[in-house]
């Protein structure tokens, strides 16, 4: 990698550092009902919306209240999806006149856009509607991250709240998170992508004769509003196959850049917001030093590796001093195109600028390291939760290191948490182990992969670990639109988002019951560099340890077989 | 004395007998109904009989393909089993150890007849083992307490050396807060009558020698937490191992079940999941050594958590009696005279307060000869003054006001500057004592609380732990200020009745911290009882000694103290051990993943960092290394890693380095050398 | 108000607000500028020739070439090969490819040629090539439209996209925009 890499990679860092307080602050503010700038124009809005629903915004749940509503909600939004799917043949709304989808289809597709996914086992172009593009996919790129940055709130609030059970309310919470954080960012930046060359228009697909006299149908839409509650909600479902290296979605650096920016900007100002529900805004830059320090290092690992063309290609004698250009755009070159890769698997987006199957063996490890950690900065709300899991562990080893019974900003914790949190731990390395294995062996889903060899684990390894980290990019090789794969994937998605929220919010429930224990000398201080550094160290070990024979046997495998 | 001998004996870590009975023990614990206790272990010894399944079948049919080789699978298995043995050797030198202090314990408990109180009022002589709760037994000079009890008449003096280790007799009366006697001490004179208050085998001594053997014990919330945690990667890894087969499949390498077992047993965390109990056991036992007895181990581990101290001025920070500490003279007189005055009305006071103006008349070099035919005036609560009167003179000493209304009742005056010198005395935290020649008030002396030495270091040091320390004391403000300003305690609670205690634990334990007290009196009960450790002191009540989780068999209130360190360093232990075994798995990958298919994916041989000699040595040394570990913690398990009351930040630095940083890199380098030795015998 | 009845109403309004009047209203808004929202094409004499940022197949002589795409310049259906590095089929197309711009651009070495020009883009509808891309194919164009090396040169130089910031993206050259120049040039040969 280049000087210029590293540069790109510190601006990335340095801005994201000096918005996560304004954008942290306003996020607060937000959910404690305090006064912000947008409150003349958004607050009479809000009361309305909360009147015409009949919200008591002061009416506080318990966790099982609030995650029974959360999870209400959100299936029935997965439901209503299922249902258009199916039905978007019949429906208006249909230039490119997309058949309704199989039944396995519509159920992954709902699932995924549901579960703040956004893995397509369909093609945009195709295979959806606009109707279903707008009502559908649009819709579900603001609930699905909504309820996600609500999860994180109500954790919040469990560690920050004295020996008080209650959580807020959901409603409140999940409407004022879409009013008020996703819509105002999705509104600003639709306007910053438009004049960029991100197509916003109604019209079917364009028609042309090339200057050669050849036909070309080229297809568009109101592309620019989806792209940008895309990245700013960590959703990922492309307009366009190719997601976001279709031209049309990303059409050049300086988009690139902004879409970088937004997709990692909320998830690093939950990592603030901690700080201010903790009061100690200290313990929030220390997380957040924590985790960009991590996301630093992938992303410059994965241009590093990237910056190397595969020694087969080599071999042909070109010149490959660009590095490896297989599946990346002219305009982003390796640099931009790895970055924007570290960035969409760390903040689990899911948005691809760049082939991801095609990217050096170790460059993809990273990729799907990233979401394998599933802790660098992850997804608004849900990233912040499996950073908070993997706190508790460190807390809990560091705690009995120093000969206490480890606690966190004052709350013990004890084996109820230890063991939901367990659970939390448990479930998302199980998941993709298991599918992983389990289509490796049926011999139909191993036919489905594209590239043979140790690369072969490593796509299908891909595929399941996107779908439980609720990441949604691929290794595009694998051929996933049978049945299996529709509905191994849909699963893995609700395994991977449920089976963690229901739990962790369990141990936020827990630690809200809790005293907060007043500090002292032999209280292990969580703001401390000392613990950033045992953080990473626990996060890569875990994650290491648990995920190193796969990692041996896809592309450690290939990259020794390759580079030798 | 049992408590020295129990410490002599505990300062061994293991002795030929001792080591001879756990490896004995080690066995007998390989009984799979015993080890399922403990998850990892039972996935070793489950592992074990399937290598060793394997071994046979190779033996007797021939190895079927693959890496495997019969010798190789011998080896696998030994070592497996080894594996298991020496987790089981962890807990049994623990257990033995344990058993060897119940045993010194126990040997207090001579077989004696107790002399059962009928309902008559006779006398039968039973065994002590038939006596049950609430029968009345009487004991007199020369015999040996039968039971726990109370004693409800009379009052004897006790030598309680088999319990405590303290020679000195002390006196147990009916009523107030000395009336507990504990079984197996012995009635110097007098005659009491005793309740009993224990059935057999629920005695104190007993459940104390359950516990110390580690019969009884039940885990502890920490010890239950960490468990979920070495379950969970015990799962983790149970299942990473189990697709490799599967995932080595699609790339046509299929290692053998062997070595896959072997990296099994090498991933799960074996090293603490192996030494977890033997820890536990080993902290309560190191509180034995300090004739501390905790009655759970919840208790033990609570201690280290402790937030605030409560502690009583007397007896605790102070040494409960004043001491003279200046002859001070009124005009017209000097020191040496009030000296001799306050010494000779001291002659035939055997208080302490009395002893120590002999002592302070000495220590000035006050040369005073006790007259003959002088006649003793006792100290009565009417007179509230005490002294000798002699012949030619009669002296007293007494209350300020005492002596005045005695002084003024003689016909003298007071002397100038009286009320304020009392006063000044007493606005320093001391008691003013007035010295009176024939009616004429010479002087005063100042009888001190002296504050034990070495005590401000202590709370030093608890400061430095982060515990707050916090007196109670019955004294004004005055006294209890400088007091506590002298001991260095961080806060003082005055003119506290015993009742205010309980209100101060809630008010801690509301702030959501915990908090220990000491504690000996019945009315010290309740309090103890809702402190989180409560420390009662065993020359207490038996009232004081049930409603605590923990008997100080000294009666030293300090060792708190030591407490505390002991509930650290058990959870320092228990962290410790768990991020060195976690650590060293990352050596252990690189070791096996490429022996394990290097055959198959010549690439992964770049894998093999270590460069060792071959897959069979490779996994062998692993697992060699990881069965030795176990052996080479064993005496930092039952030691406990050292605690030092350093800030916490400082003790995580230093344990991360250790047991962190180290335990990545020790195994690198011990799996290396047991490859090399493996390497000598070409294997 | 039961919680069931209430969840249907905040999908109601949210299909309506954020599905519905949200693009809706911004496609209005983009009629600020319709040429962008609207795709950004590119008209000639009267005659769409395509999309500025959406590649299209080049294979005559006298235009700039593009990239490898997957799916054969389909805007209907993008995407990228997806070939692993390890994958021999990358070598077998990329030593097609080059051979072929070997042939058809006489005295070209293969360590001239840029890896990008033998491997396919990740959309398939890569629009742009390297400037050194662009530069190889100078002659080649030179020769079978007559027109000056010089001034196709200048023409490159002319359409240089820059990097932004002097740090994000590539310098690279949009080869429709080139062709267009080209093709206008040719008209006014034609004339």
């Amino acid at each position: 990698m280049t000087y210029r890499g590293w540069a790109e990679i510190a601006i990335v860092a340095v801005i994201i550092g000096l918005m996560i307080k304004p954008l942290g602050t306003y996020i607060f503010h937000v959910f404690e009902g305090e006064h912000t700038f947008l409150d003349p124009i958004l607050g009479p809005v809000e009361r309305f919306i909360f009147r015409f629903l009949s919200i008591d915004k002061d009416k506080e749940y318990k966790w099982t209240g609030y995650i029974l509503r959360m999870i209400a909600l959100d299936f029935a939004i997965i439901f209503f999806a299922y249902l258009i799917f199916r039905l978007q043949g019949h429906l208006p709304l249909n230039p490119a006149q997309a058949p309704g989808m199989r039944p396995d289809l519509a159920f992954n597709s709902a699932v995924s856009f549901g579960t703040n996914t956004n893995w397509q086992a369909y093609a945009g172009e195709t295979q959806a509607s606009n109707l279903s593009q707008m009502i559908v996919i649009t819709t579900c790129m603001f609930t699905s991250v909504a309820s996600g940055i609500v999860m994180a709130i109500a954790f919040m609030r469990g560690l920050s709240r004295r020996a008080n059970p209650f959580l807020g309310n959901f409603y409140a919470d999940f409407i004022r998170a879409i009013l008020r954080i996703l819509l105002p960012l999705a509104l600003l930046f639709t306007l910053v992508l438009i004049p960029l060359g991100v197509p916003q228009t109604l019209k079917g697909p364009a028609r042309v004769l090339t200057l050669e006299g050849e036909q070309q149908e080229i297809a568009r839409g109101p592309v620019a509003t989806l792209e940008a509650i895309k990245h700013i909600g960590n959703n990922g479902g492309g307009f366009f196959n190719a997601n976001s290296a279709h031209p049309y979605e990303n059409p050049s650096p300086v988009s690139n850049i902004i879409l970088i920016l937004l997709m990692l900007l909320v998830p690093a100002s939950m990592i603030y917001v901690l700080g201010l529900y903790l009061q100690n805004r200290r313990q929030g830059w220390v997380i957040f030093a924590a985790i960009v320090l991590l996301f630093i290092i992938f992303a410059g690992l994965t241009m590093w590796f990237e910056s190397r063309a595969s020694p087969i290609l080599e071999e042909t004698g070109v010149d490959v001093t660009a590095g490896n250009m297989e599946g990346k755009e002219t305009r982003y070159g390796v640099d931009d195109s790895a970055l924007f890769g570290a960035s969409t698997t760390s903040a689990a987006t899911g948005s691809v600028n760049s082939s991801h199957d095609s990217y050096t063996p170790l460059g993809g490890m990273i990729l799907i390291g990233c979401m394998m950690l599933n802790t660098v900065l992850g997804s608004s709300g849900a990233g912040l939760i499996n950073i908070l899991i993997y706190i508790i562990f460190t807390v809990f080893l560091a705690g009995l290191m120093v000969g206490r019974t480890p606690e966190f900003t004052g709350k013990k914790i004890e084996s109820r948490e230890v063991r939901l949190g367990v659970i939390a731990l448990l479930i998302h390395p199980l998941c993709i182990l298991g599918f992983t294995t389990l289509s490796l062996a049926i011999p139909s889903a191993r036919n489905a992969i594209l590239n043979s060899g140790p690369h072969g684990i490593t796509e299908m390894a891909y595929a399941f670990t996107s779908a439980t980290a609720n990441n949604g990019s691929a290794f595009g090789g694998l051929a996933v639109s049978s049945a299996y794969f529709n509905v191994t994937t849909g699963v893995a998605m609700l395994i991977g988002r449920y089976a963690i929220f229901i739990p962790i919010l369990a141990v936020a429930g827990s630690l809200a019951e809790k005293q907060i224990l007043p500090e002292s000398e032999g209280t292990f201080r969580t703001d401390t560099p000392l613990f950033a550094g045992l953080l990473i160290g626990i996060i890569i070990i875990i994650g290491a340890l648990t995920f190193f024979p796969v990692l041996a046997l896809g592309p450690l495998a290939e990259h020794f077989a390759l580079f030798g | 004395m049992a408590g020295n001998e129990g410490k002599a004996e505990a300062g061994k870590l293991m002795d030929a007998a001792l080591i001879k009975e756990a490896v004995i023990n080690s066995f007998k614990k390989l009984n799979p109904m015993n080890l399922i206790r403990n998850p990892v272990m039972f996935v070793v010894e489950i592992g074990a009989v399937i290598t060793t399944y394997f071994f046979i079948r190779y033996a007797i049919n021939g190895v079927e393909g693959g890496q495997g080789s019969v010798a190789f699978a011998a080896l696998i298995s030994l070592w497996l089993w080894f594996t298991v043995l020496f987790a089981n050797f962890a807990e049994a030198v623990a257990e033995g150890r344990g058993r060897a202090q119940a045993e010194t314990l126990r040997r207090t408990r001579v077989e004696t007849t107790a002399k059962l109180l009928q309902d008559n009022g006779e006398i039968k002589m039973v065994s002590a083992g038939e006596l049950r709760k609430g029968q009345v037994v009487v004991a007199e000079a020369g015999d040996v307490i039968p039971g726990d009890g109370e004693v409800i008449e009379g009052i004897a003096s006790v030598d309680e050396s088999a319990i405590t280790g303290e020679s000195a007799p002390v006196i147990r009366a009916a009523g107030g807060d000395f009336s507990s006697v504990t079984g197996g001490t012995m009635v110097l004179s007098d005659q009491i009558k005793i309740k009993i208050s224990a059935n057999p085998g629920e005695s104190f001594l007993d459940k104390m020698i359950s516990l110390v053997e580690g019969a009884q014990r039940q885990k502890t919330p920490n010890e239950i937490a960490l468990s979920i945690l070495l379950v969970a990667f015990t799962i983790i890894f149970l299942v990473v191992v189990f697709i490799l087969s599967p995932l080595g499949g699609y790339l046509e390498a299929r290692p053998d079940v062997t070595s896959l077992v072997a990296l099994l047993v090498c991933l799960i965390p074996t090293t603490i999941g192996g030494l977890l109990s033997a820890i536990g056991i080993a902290g309560i036992n190191r509180l034995t050594q300090y004739n501390v007895l905790a009655m759970s181990g919840r208790a033990v581990e609570a201690a280290g958590d402790i937030n605030t101290l409560l502690l009583d001025k007397t007896g605790t920070i102070t040494f409960g009696n004043r001491f003279a500490n200046e002859f001070s003279p009124f005009e017209g007189h000097n020191e040496d005279e009030v000296g001799e005055v306050a010494m000779l009305s001291s002659f035939g006071d055997g208080t302490p307060e009395g002893q120590s103006i002999l002592t302070l008349g000495k220590k000035l070099g006050i040369e005073v000869t006790k007259p003959e035919n002088c006649v003793v005036v006792e100290f009565t609560a009417e007179t509230r003054m005490s002294g000798l009167d002699c012949a030619d003179n009669s002296y007293r000493k007494g209350a300020a006001d005492a002596i005045a209304k005695y002084a003024v009742a003689a016909g003298h005056v007071l002397p100038s500057h009286y009320e304020e010198s009392v006063q000044f005395i007493a606005s320093q935290g001391s008691t003013p004592l007035a010295v009176a020649r024939d009616g004429d008030i010479i002087g005063l002396v100042e009888l001190k609380d002296v504050v034990k030495p070495g005590i401000s270091e202590r709370f030093e040091r608890l400061r430095a732990m982060g515990i707050k320390t916090m007196m109670i004391t019955g004294d004004n403000p005055f006294t209890a200020k400088t007091i506590a300003g002298e001991a260095g305690v961080d806060d003082f609670v005055a003119e506290a009745k015993p009742e205010d205690k309980m209100g101060l634990i809630r008010n801690e334990q509301g702030q959501g911290k915990l908090v220990a007290m000491t504690g000996d009196g019945t009315n010290d009960a309740p309090a103890l009882a809702i402190a989180d450790v409560g420390l009662a002191m065993n020359s207490g009540t038996q009232a004081a000694k049930e409603a605590g989780n923990m008997v100080d068999l000294d009666s030293d209130p300090a060792k708190l103290i030591e407490v505390v360190e002991i509930g650290k360093q058990l959870l320092i232990t228990r962290g410790s051990l768990t991020t060195f075994s976690i650590a060293n798995d990352v050596s252990k990958y690189f070791a096996i993943i490429p022996a394990l298919f290097m055959a198959y994916i010549p690439g992964l041989a770049s894998l093999n960092i270590m460069r060792l000699y071959s897959h069979h040595s490779a996994i062998l040394s692993a697992v060699i290394f990881n069965a030795l570990i176990i052996i080479a913690l064993v005496p930092l398990a039952l030691k406990g890693v050292k605690y030092r009351p350093l800030g916490a930040s400082a003790i995580l630095r230093r344990n991360i380095l250790i047991y962190g940083i180290g335990g990545l890199i020790a195994p690198f380098i011990g799996i290396k050398l047991i490859d090399m030795l493996l390497r000598l015998f070409h294997f | 108000m039961d919680d069931a009845k209430r969840i249907v109403k905040i999908i109601m309004l949210a299909v309506l607000l954020l599905g519905l009047v949200y693009p809706f209203a911004f496609s209005g808004i983009a009629r600020l500028t319709p040429s962008k929202a609207d795709g950004d094409m590119i008209e000639v004499d009267g005659r769409v020739v395509g999309a500025r940022n959406i590649g299209q197949e080049f294979s005559s002589p006298e235009y700039f070439h593009g990239r490898l795409s997957a799916g054969g310049y389909d805007a209907m259906a993008s995407g990228a090969s997806n070939l692993g590095p390890s994958n021999p089929e990358l070598v077998f197309r990329a030593e097609e490819r080059l051979n072929q711009i070997l042939l058809e651009n006489p005295g070209i070495k293969p360590e001239d040629v840029p890896a990008e020009m033998v491997t396919a883009s990740a959309s398939g509808l890569d629009p742009e090539i390297g400037l050194r891309s662009a530069y190889l194919q100078v002659s080649r164009i030179a020769e079978s439209t007559g027109i000056l090396e010089d001034a196709l040169r200048a023409l490159i130089a002319k359409y240089e996209r820059g990097r932004f910031l002097w740090v994000f993206g590539e310098p690279r050259v949009n080869v429709l925009e080139l062709n267009v120049e080209i093709w206008k040039m040719l008209g006014e040969v034609r004339q």
